[in-house]
């Protein structure tokens, strides 16, 4: 299948982008009093959320967890209310209630973040349920963590929505670490794709770097649910380069492993196919450069603009 | 004596219980290799001491965390196991509350389950609600578990060595906030009673009756107000299930005045449980409407000044004090 040059371009912009949105959470996070809370940052896994969104139509939905800054941007979330909601202020997405783990996003059909680890394949199965129901030709996207892939929800997830037929595609993006635990410590089987079979429905593993990889395993996932043939599970090997968290000193990562998988970068990898096939050029690419920064610079200055929540605001949403 | 962060008095109560009884074991994910290279935290070094027999690094995966301590405590171990958050004692809840606290009931006496789950709690880390929710109510509504919920170091060191040598199940949850502050710690061997609370700070006034986190914003209160001249008592329960009635009725009793000062959110929030007990047994005591001052009804939001209006202060336990002096 043919990916036009668009839609590769779309991909390697989204990645640009929510890079530049994380390098500069990464220094932010750095500055005493900035930033409340934990920062989870997805560099270096940014093909697993580009290359997945770009397959999908706006009406899709997508479920994500802790980890979720490029999974919100590629779907199309507004740098600037994210920025603000990281910021913990008014003007963010979710009024400050959430800061940056729990970013609920539903104008671009990104209801839920949940960082309760593995929370998100049952609420998922709900939302394609939903679809099923309603008859609507759209899927959900479910993007998990190996780690979360131990909890049983994840399991009670994938058997309902194989039962039923459910369109929705788990995406697991196995980045080796969970926590301190590396893979092979807290799961025995070294393929996670291979727990498909159990549940009949199709798994595939894709180089989760080759975001061009993932948007045609993703793009065909989405052509069986909508053809009635049920959920599919696409593990994604891809590496965490940083830490769990930007407190985390990665003490148990060998440095090597780290400077390896960064050469794998999956951001100059797509430049430079796109280069190659004549479908971008050196320019255009600082162009885009360009662009990132000035949008996650207004970002930055939109929240910094904007106004903490008064206290009060606090007791608002509990009930709708 | 020795001055310690409550994370590192816990690190010292379980290396001593595995060094004196090696049917005591640790499970939980990230309990032997953290992401937390830091002293400071209760399981820090554990593994270099105990080896990966004894410690025992999980898949994130908490209802088979609880379920092996259930299992395993039945025969014959004695687990202490880590579920990360508060909230994910959710996702533990059915071994914990199905089978931990009812099994021995179900055996007639016949088994027992001494095993103990720690949990860390509490609001003031901008992390959110999924992150900081106080359910020690929970637990305590739940017949079979004993709960715990200590507010200095030395409490939370004796407390855990006395859980650990429970034969029941004990939900010992820890305050994230109190992890850091040193306080003083016996160097010597000691352990401290489950089902005694301690008067913290003695008084005539009033008897403010806390526990966890919030015995801080409680002492803060009543140093305030003795400058105004008013007394206060407080009272940190300690434990809350089995709960020291004799201690709180008794400091009611020479006070008159009640205020039950918690973090967790007001509705079937545990101090309406203190404030009943009072009511039934204490009434007589009482010069004045007792008061809860309590989380509000909301989830925890994050940004920080939601996050500050959240958490009782003192300035909220100086009015509800005043208004009933
Ligand atoms: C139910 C639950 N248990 C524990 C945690 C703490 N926790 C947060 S992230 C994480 C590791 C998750 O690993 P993985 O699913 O592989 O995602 P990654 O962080 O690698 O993207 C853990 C244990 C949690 N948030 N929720």
């Amino acid at each position: 299948m043919q990916v036009s040059a668009e839609k590769q371009r779309e991909m390697l912009w989204t990645m640009l982008l929510s890079r530049r949105f994380e390098d500069e959470l990464m220094e932010l996070c750095k500055v005493e009093g900035k930033i409340p809370g934990m920062m989870i940052l997805s560099t270096g896994q940014e093909a697993v959320g580009s290359g997945a969104c770009a397959a999908l139509e706006p009406e899709d939905v997508i479920i994500t967890n802790h980890r979720s800054h490029n999974h919100l941007l590629a779907k199309g979330a507004d740098p600037n209310v994210l920025m603000a909601e990281i910021y913990c202020k008014r003007t963010g997405c979710n009024k400050g209630k959430s800061g940056t783990l729990h970013l609920a996003v539903p104008e671009v059909n990104a209801p839920c973040t949940s960082t309760v680890v593995g929370a998100g394949p049952p609420i998922a199965v709900g939302q394609a349920f939903a679809q099923q129901y309603k008859g609507e030709q759209r899927v959900t996207v479910c993007f998990f963590g190996d780690g979360a892939a131990a909890e049983g929800s994840v399991h009670e997830a994938m058997n309902l929505a194989a039962l039923w037929r459910l369109p929705v595609i788990f995406i697991c993006e196995n980045n080796v670490y969970a926590g301190a635990q590396r893979y092979e410590e807290h799961a025995p089987n070294p393929s996670m794709a291979d727990r498909a079979a159990a549940y009949a429905m199709s798994g595939v593993a894709v180089d989760g770097n080759d975001a061009l990889a993932v948007y045609h395993v993703v793009r065909k996932a989405r052509e069986r649910a909508l053809a009635g043939e049920g959920p599919s599970l696409i593990e994604c090997k891809t590496y965490r380069c940083r830490g769990h968290g930007e407190a985390d000193p990665q003490h148990y990562q060998p440095k090597e492993e780290i400077c390896a998988w960064q050469e794998k970068c999956p951001i100059p990898r797509l430049r430079d196919d796109l280069i190659s096939q004549g479908v971008l050029t050196a320019a255009d690419y600082q162009e885009m450069e360009g662009r990132a920064e000035t949008i996650v610079m207004e970002a930055v200055r939109f929240a910094e603009d904007s106004p903490y929540p008064s206290p009060e605001e606090a007791l608002e949403d509990v009930f709708a | 004596m020795q001055k310690l962060g409550m994370g590192q008095a816990i690190n010292q109560a379980l290396r001593e219980e595995m060094r004196r009884d090696p049917n005591v074991f640790l499970a939980g994910e990230g309990v032997g290799v953290s992401i937390h290279l830091n002293p400071m935290f209760p399981t820090h070094g554990l593994l270099e001491e105990f080896g990966p027999g004894r410690i025992k690094d999980t898949p994130v995966s908490e209802a088979a965390i609880a379920g092996l301590a259930v299992g395993a405590a039945e025969a014959g171990l004695r687990p202490v196991v880590e579920i990360m958050f508060n909230p994910f004692f959710t996702l533990a809840s059915d071994m914990i509350v199905n089978h931990a606290a009812k099994l021995r009931y179900l055996s007639g006496g016949k088994s027992a389950f001494p095993l103990v789950v720690r949990m860390k709690s509490g609001a003031g880390i901008g992390a959110g609600c999924q992150h900081s929710h106080n359910l020690e109510a929970w637990a305590a509504h739940c017949p079979g578990l004993k709960v715990v919920m200590p507010a200095t170091s030395a409490d939370a060191k004796g407390l855990l060595k006395s859980a650990i040598r429970d034969d029941n199940p004990v939900i010992f949850i820890e305050h994230m906030g109190l992890y850091f502050a040193p306080m003083p710690v016996p160097e010597d061997e000691y352990t401290t009673p489950i089902g005694k609370a301690e008067v913290k700070r003695p008084g005539k006034d009033v008897t403010v009756v806390t526990w966890s986190g919030m015995l801080g914003v409680g002492l803060a209160a009543a140093e305030k107000l003795a400058q105004e001249g008013v007394d206060v008592e407080i009272v940190d329960l300690r434990t809350l299930v089995p709960l020291d009635k004799e201690t709180v009725l008794a400091s009611v009793a020479k006070t008159g005045r009640l205020v039950v000062l918690h973090e967790a959110t007001r509705t079937g929030g545990f101090g309406g449980e203190v404030a009943a007990v009072v009511m039934e047994e204490g009434f007589h005591n009482l010069k004045a409407p007792l008061r809860r001052v309590t989380g509000p009804d909301i989830p925890v939001p994050a940004s920080p000044p939601l996050e500050r209006f959240y958490i009782p202060s003192d300035e909220q336990l100086i009015a509800a004090i005043k208004e009933i002096l």
